[in-house]
């Protein structure tokens, strides 16, 4: 069996529970997908499913790729993603995997890339609290000392300092199900989850 | 963007009654003591009413023992048991946050004729 499936952040809405308290939660799409291609250990190493799912039409795709997604009959995809599994030879090439592993209730482990801020600044980047903003004060929003003096004569390695924020692997676990839905393949979770919506995210067991 | 919508609209009742600021209402509000449940009833005049899907809400203020009660309750929550509307007041404004400062006469509020 799987135990992670591939799903698409729809947006956030709430839920009230049956005790009247509202909690906030992120939709999420998770279509059933068709396995693509089997990874061996013999022939890669490694025991693998290749999974295909987000479904397109034909001609979006180009055509390495076409032969590549024949196996799923008729349908195309694009996105491919690898789930490791024990044993690859409980799969067979084409299959669809439903994404029935979940029950209500369950804890989750969400992985996905986070929303990119760009050259982010050290307030954003890293919570420093800034300077003063007005009485004369001429730094607002810079670091500050970053070390000391001839000795060590050098900034430490690993110093909060600006640079790029966010578009990185992000991983939340023990998020709840609250609700599942089968005949609208969706997922709701209590709380956030990374990214923007539509971003492709992966939900495990934990 | 739908999916939310349909979701949404699954967890809206359809049984609350319309009313405005201004109304005079009753608010039964199921109230959880232990394991037991009763109804609480909170009367008072709406001040506002916000809009939103599932996340609307509305305030109705009261004035309980010479003070002044605000009581603010989401218009969909399954912890409201039923609205009654008492009354319809005839008022200007939507947010009546005026009502905070007036005390005893002044803070009347006239019933709109229909």
């Amino acid at each position: 069996m799987i135990n992670k499936v591939f799903g698409k952040k729809l947006g956030m809405t709430r839920y009230f529970l049956d005790e009247g308290v509202c909690v906030p939660v992120t939709i999420v799409k998770v279509e059933p997908c068709v396995v693509i291609q089997k990874k061996t250990s013999e022939k890669d190493g490694y025991e693998a499913v290749q999974i295909g799912f987000n479904p397109i039409k034909e001609k979006q795709i180009n055509s390495p790729l076409r032969g590549h997604l024949k196996v799923a009959g008729g349908q195309w995809f694009s996105i491919l993603k690898e789930i490791r599994v024990d044993d690859v030879s409980q799969f067979e090439v084409g299959q669809e995997i439903l994404p029935d592993i979940f029950q209500i209730g369950d804890k989750v482990k969400i992985s996905g890339i986070s929303k990119g801020r760009g050259f982010s600044g050290v307030i954003k980047r890293w919570g420093f609290s800034g300077g003063r903003k007005t009485h004369g004060s001429r730094s607002h929003r810079v670091p500050g000392s970053i070390g000391q003096n001839t000795s060590p004569g050098r900034v430490h390695k690993g110093r909060k300092l600006p640079g790029r924020m966010g578009f990185q692997r992000v991983t939340i676990k023990n998020l709840r199900i609250l609700d599942i839905r089968p005949d609208m393949n969706i997922l709701a979770l209590k709380g956030s989850i990374p990214g923007s919506v539509n971003n492709v995210i992966e939900i495990s067991k934990s | 963007m739908n999916i939310i919508e349909n979701l949404e609209n699954e967890q809206m009742r359809g049984d609350i009654p319309d009313f405005k600021a201004g109304d005079t209402i009753k608010v039964h509000a199921k109230i959880k003591e232990g394991d037991k449940e009763r109804i609480q009833v909170f009367q008072g005049v709406v001040i506002r009413k916000r809009k939103g899907r599932t996340g609307a809400t509305f305030t109705v203020r009261k004035i309980s023992y010479g003070i002044g009660v605000e009581r603010i309750f989401p218009l969909h929550s399954p912890t409201i048991d039923k609205v009654e509307v008492i009354s319809r007041g005839k008022v200007r404004q939507g947010r009546l946050y005026y009502m905070r400062q007036l005390r005893g006469k002044a803070a009347r509020i006239k019933e709109k004729r229909t």
